[in-house]
C-alpha cells in the first residue's frame, strides 16, 4: 500500500505496521478504507516515549472483515503541544477511543464532535498515562517521593 | 454529556410558561443513573425523554476506571496478568489468554499442545459461565425470575470446577505466560465430564423456559434495531454483530492457541434484534460445551508449560535440589524476566466481542504499555444509535443483549 502520506513500512511478528505523517492521517486512513477495504477502526490509542522527542505515538489500529486482515498505522507527535486531526470523518467509532486518548495523554484531536474526557472526572487536571503523571495520582497525599 | 447538561440548566423553562395541551410533549432529562439494577455495572445514561419515548441518549462512563492500564507498567510482565483478571471480571480467563498469547508472542516461545489444549478448555468453560451470567440477568431485567436461578445452578458448577483448578472461583489467573499456573489437579477429567454430561439438558430447561414464552417473545422480537452498517462503523463486536448476519469471530478468522483444531460452528442470526442475540448466545453456550467436551476426550499428553526456564519457574523439586534451577527462580521472582523490544497486537474472541491487547516492550522486566482494546467499550458507543426513538421498557431489554460489563469499559 503506497500513499504520499506513509513514511515507512515495517514487518514485524506476522504484523504489519505504516508509519504516516501525522498531517496526512485522514487522507492516509480513508485511503485504507476504500482502497483496501479496512471498514473497521479496531483501536486508537497513544505511547508515552518521555523524554525521546517526538513524544507521543498515536498508534490506529484498522480491520478489514472481508479480508481478515489488520493493520497498524502509526504517527510520532512533538511533546510541547499534540494536535492531529481527528478520523472520526472515517470512521464513527473512532469517537470514544479519541476521548480516551485524549483524556489519558492530552492529545488534541481537531474536529471531534466532542471532545472532552471519558473516564477521569470532567474537571479532572493532568493526563494520567503520561510517564511523567505518579502512579498514585495528584489528589491524595500518598507520595512518598 | 456536558453539553445536554449545560443546554438544559440554561434553558429549562417554568413549569408555568410551557405549554399545557397534550398534543405538545414536553422533553425531559432523565439520569439512567450509575446506581440502577438494569444498567449491569456502574453506567450512566442521561437520557431525553418525552413522554416514554427516548429522543437521545448519551452514555457516561468512567466510574469504574482504576487505572489499570497505568498499574501494568508498574509490574513484573507475570504479575500483569493477575491485573488483567479484573478488567472483564465474568471472563477472566480470556483476559488472561489474550495478553499471555501477546507477551509469547514477543518472547517468541511455543506452548505445548497441552497447554493450548487445557488453556481452550478453560476459556471455553469461562464463555460458558459468562454467558449463564447474561442469560440469568437479562431474562431478570425482562421479569423472567426464575431464568436467574436456573442459571446461576450451573454456574455454581463451573465455579467449584474453576477453584478446583485455580484455587479461587473467579479471579483464577489460571492461564499464565508460558502455559498453565499449577498443575491441572488430579481427577478434574471425572469432575469436567460429570458437569458435562448434563450441561446439554439443562441449556434445553433454559430454551423450554423462554423460546416459545409469548411475553418473551413480545418483549424481544423486533427491538433493539441497529444496521449492520453501523454496526461495523461504530466498531461493536461480537454476538451482537452475528446476530446481524455476520459470522466475525476471531476464533475462525484469527486461530490462537491451536482452536482450529476443534470442530464447532459460528452462530449467526439475520433478524438482528434482541431475540437473534438471545438465539445465538444460546446456540454459543452448545457450541462451548461441544469444545469443551472435544478437549476432554481428545486431550494430548505432556508438559503443562513451555519450556523456557528463563520464563517459565522451575518445578519445586527441581529448585530445591539443582543450582541452575535456584538461580533461575531467583532471577525470575525478583527481577522478572526480560522481554525482547517490540509491539504486538493480539486479537481473541471473548463472551463479549473482539477483545485486544497492544503490547509494547522496550527490553526490560515491565511492560512499556499495555493498551486494552476492550469490546464492551467499542459497543457502548453504539448505544446511542440502538437506544434513539425506542420506549424506555425496550431500552432495558436492548441494554441487556449488548451484555457489557463495564469493569471492560472502564477498566
Amino acid at each position: 500500500m503506497t500513499h504520499p502520506g506513509i513514511l515507512e513500512t515495517v514487518e514485524a511478528l506476522g504484523e504489519t505496521t505504516y508509519i504516516a505523517d501525522p498531517a496526512q492521517i485522514v487522507s492516509v486512513c480513508t485511503a485504507f478504507r476504500d482502497a483496501e477495504k479496512f471498514n473497521r477502526i479496531s483501536s486508537i490509542t497513544a505511547v508515552d516515549w518521555h523524554p525521546a522527542e517526538p513524544r507521543f505515538e498515536v498508534v490506529y489500529h484498522l480491520h478489514s472483515t472481508s479480508g481478515k486482515k489488520r493493520v497498524r498505522i502509526k504517527c510520532r507527535l512533538p511533546g510541547a503541544k499534540p494536535e492531529i486531526d481527528s478520523v472520526t470523518s472515517v470512521w464513527r467509532g473512532a469517537n470514544w477511543y479519541e476521548r480516551e486518548t485524549f483524556d489519558m495523554f492530552g492529545i488534541g484531536f481537531r474536529n471531534h464532535p466532542n471532545l472532552v474526557r471519558i473516564l477521569m472526572p470532567l474537571d479532572w487536571e493532568g493526563h494520567p498515562l503520561r510517564k511523567d503523571y505518579p502512579v498514585h495520582g495528584y489528589k491524595y497525599g500518598y507520595s512518598n517521593e | 454529556m456536558k453539553k445536554i447538561f449545560e443546554e438544559h440548566t440554561q434553558t429549562m423553562p417554568a413549569l408555568e410558561e410551557l405549554p399545557a395541551s397534550p398534543s405538545a410533549p414536553r422533553r425531559m432529562t432523565l439520569n439512567m443513573g450509575p446506581q440502577h439494577p438494569s444498567t449491569h455495572g456502574v453506567l450512566r445514561i442521561v437520557l431525553e425523554l418525552e413522554g416514554e419515548t427516548i429522543v437521545s441518549s448519551e452514555p457516561d462512563i468512567g466510574f469504574l476506571h482504576t487505572g489499570i492500564e497505568k498499574e501494568c507498567e508498574q509490574k513484573h510482565w507475570q504479575q500483569v496478568v493477575t491485573l488483567t483478571d479484573r478488567v472483564d471480571y465474568l471472563a477472566n480467563l480470556s483476559n488472561n489468554l489474550v495478553y499471555c498469547l501477546a507477551v509469547e508472542k514477543l518472547l517468541q516461545i511455543e506452548i505445548p499442545p497441552r497447554a493450548q489444549w487445557m488453556r481452550v478448555m478453560m476459556t471455553e468453560l469461562s464463555r460458558i459461565q459468562s454467558h449463564l451470567v447474561w442469560l440469568g440477568t437479562h431474562a431478570l431485567d425482562i421479569g423472567a425470575m426464575s431464568v436467574f436461578f436456573y442459571c446461576f445452578r450451573e454456574r455454581e458448577d463451573i465455579l467449584r470446577i474453576l477453584e478446583k483448578f485455580s484455587g479461587q472461583r473467579m479471579m483464577g489467573s489460571y492461564i499464565r505466560i508460558g502455559g498453565l499456573a499449577l498443575e491441572p489437579p488430579r481427577g478434574w477429567h471425572e469432575t469436567i465430564g460429570k458437569f458435562m454430561k448434563q450441561f446439554g439438558s439443562r441449556v434445553d430447561q433454559y430454551e423450554e423456559l423462554l423460546d416459545t414464552n409469548p411475553i418473551w417473545t413480545r418483549r424481544t422480537k423486533g427491538v433493539g434495531f441497529i444496521s449492520l452498517e453501523d454496526m461495523l462503523d461504530w466498531g461493536i463486536t461480537g454476538p451482537m454483530i452475528r446476530g446481524a448476519g455476520l459470522a466475525m469471530d476471531a476464533r475462525k478468522d484469527e486461530p490462537y492457541s491451536s482452536y482450529d483444531k476443534f470442530d464447532f460452528k459460528v452462530i449467526t442470526r439475520t433478524e438482528n434484534d434482541v431475540y437473534a442475540r438471545y438465539r445465538v448466545r444460546l446456540g454459543e453456550l452448545r457450541e462451548s460445551a461441544k469444545i469443551v467436551t472435544q478437549a476432554l476426550e481428545g486431550m494430548p499428553e505432556g508438559p503443562w508449560q513451555a519450556d523456557a526456564p528463563h520464563v517459565v519457574l522451575p518445578d519445586r523439586e527441581k529448585m530445591k535440589t539443582q543450582m541452575e534451577s535456584l538461580i533461575y527462580h531467583f532471577k525470575i521472582v525478583t527481577e522478572g524476566f526480560r522481554v525482547p523490544a517490540g509491539e504486538v497486537f493480539q486479537v481473541v474472541e471473548s463472551p463479549r466481542g473482539e477483545i485486544a491487547y497492544y503490547v509494547v516492550s522496550d527490553g526490560t522486566s515491565k511492560p512499556y504499555r499495555v493498551h486494552m482494546r476492550t469490546p464492551s467499550f467499542g459497543n457502548l458507543q453504539g448505544l446511542p444509535p440502538m437506544l434513539n426513538g425506542i420506549l424506555i421498557a425496550d431500552s432495558i431489554a436492548a441494554l441487556g443483549s449488548m451484555d457489557f460489563v463495564l469493569g471492560d469499559t472502564d477498566r
